[in-house]
């Protein structure tokens, strides 16, 4: 179990985090200020299309998900399919009525 | 680094490696079943939005924008000090450690106050259901369903940033006392992905429940 990928360096500089905090909150003016604008139904999957992609980046870097095992890759995923499943087979019926 | 016979290795594990993994691995599977909690709730507010979609943009128009573009800023600035405080665990630095550890704690702080003056602020404009409820007529019914899943919603976020602030408390004490060291951080390790996943949680709370529909001002 502890073959798949070598755990987080503590070598390793912290310039990366600084820049993740500057893109999450470039992200979060993206989606407070697209708001305004009229696109329809696409303000909607903007909006959560920034959120998904907040959520992965604070996921990847800050959860440290990149330098992770495989095994904690295969959970995380598992809670999205989960998810998927939750959400995905309830609006199946409720999208169909 | 040789690790056997380390004081920081519990016996039952090969190596400090795996011991870490497995206390991460533990803590993430403690989050997947926290996904399918809020999953439900975010599941109940697309179903509702989906019925009631002027209800739940005019509803949202009354929540106060700045506060919860504000709190967003803080809690991702809270994830960049709970990252920081890992690598200085690591990296063995306890005063910066600490230092970090109470700069999340301060900031989940401001959080829940932000938080609690809009909550003032709602229960003064009549918009918490049950509690003499007031709204446009033609919304009145359908705007309670939006406020309900506002307050719950945003509570059981609270509540998790609550115990979140209580982990990091042990955490100062934990660094104060000197039990964490390069060997042996994992405490902090699986705090810090906890209190990423509650930020993560807001990240989707914030545009589902204050940026609906702006544009039709």
């Amino acid at each position: 179990m502890s073959t798949d990928a070598p755990h987080a360096h503590p070598s390793s500089s912290t310039r990366i985090y600084y820049v993740i905090f500057v893109v999450l909150l470039v992200c979060t003016y993206l989606t407070w200020q697209v708001a305004y604008f009229d696109l329809g139904r696409l303000n909607t999957i903007v909006a959560l299309g920034i959120a998904g992609v907040k959520a992965t980046l604070v996921v990847w870097f800050f959860m440290h998900a990149r330098s992770s095992p495989r095994l904690i890759w295969l959970v995380a995923f598992g809670g999205l399919l989960w998810l998927a499943i939750l959400l995905g087979l309830t609006s199946a019926d409720y999208l169909t009525r | 680094m040789s690790s056997h016979g380390s004081r920081a290795l519990a016996h039952q594990f090969e190596d400090l490696d795996q011991q870490r993994e497995v206390s991460s691995l533990g803590m993430w599977l403690f989050l997947v079943t926290e996904i399918l909690f809020f999953g439900g709730l975010f599941l109940v507010y697309s179903i509702y939005r989906g019925w009631y979609p002027e209800a739940f943009a005019a509803s949202s128009h009354e929540l106060i924008v700045w506060a919860g573009t504000l709190n967003t800023v803080v809690l991702i600035t809270s994830s960049l000090t709970v990252v920081l405080a890992v690598h200085a665990a690591q990296t063995g630095h306890r005063r910066a450690l600490i230092a970090l550890l109470l700069a999340t704690i301060a900031l989940g702080c401001v959080f829940l106050g932000v938080k609690a003056y809009e909550y003032r602020t709602e229960y003064l404009e009549h918009h918490v259901p049950g509690m003499g409820f007031q709204f446009e007529p033609e919304y009145f019914l359908h705007a309670q369903i939006f406020f309900s899943l506002y307050f719950i919603m945003t509570a059981l976020h609270a509540l998790h940033m609550i115990i979140g602030l209580g982990i990091m408390s042990v955490m100062v004490w934990m660094s104060w006392r000197g039990d964490i060291t390069p060997e042996y951080y994992n405490p902090i390790e699986v705090s810090g992905l906890y209190w990423h996943f509650v930020d993560i949680v807001w990240i989707f709370l914030f545009p589902l429940l204050y940026l609906i529909g702006r544009h039709v001002h």
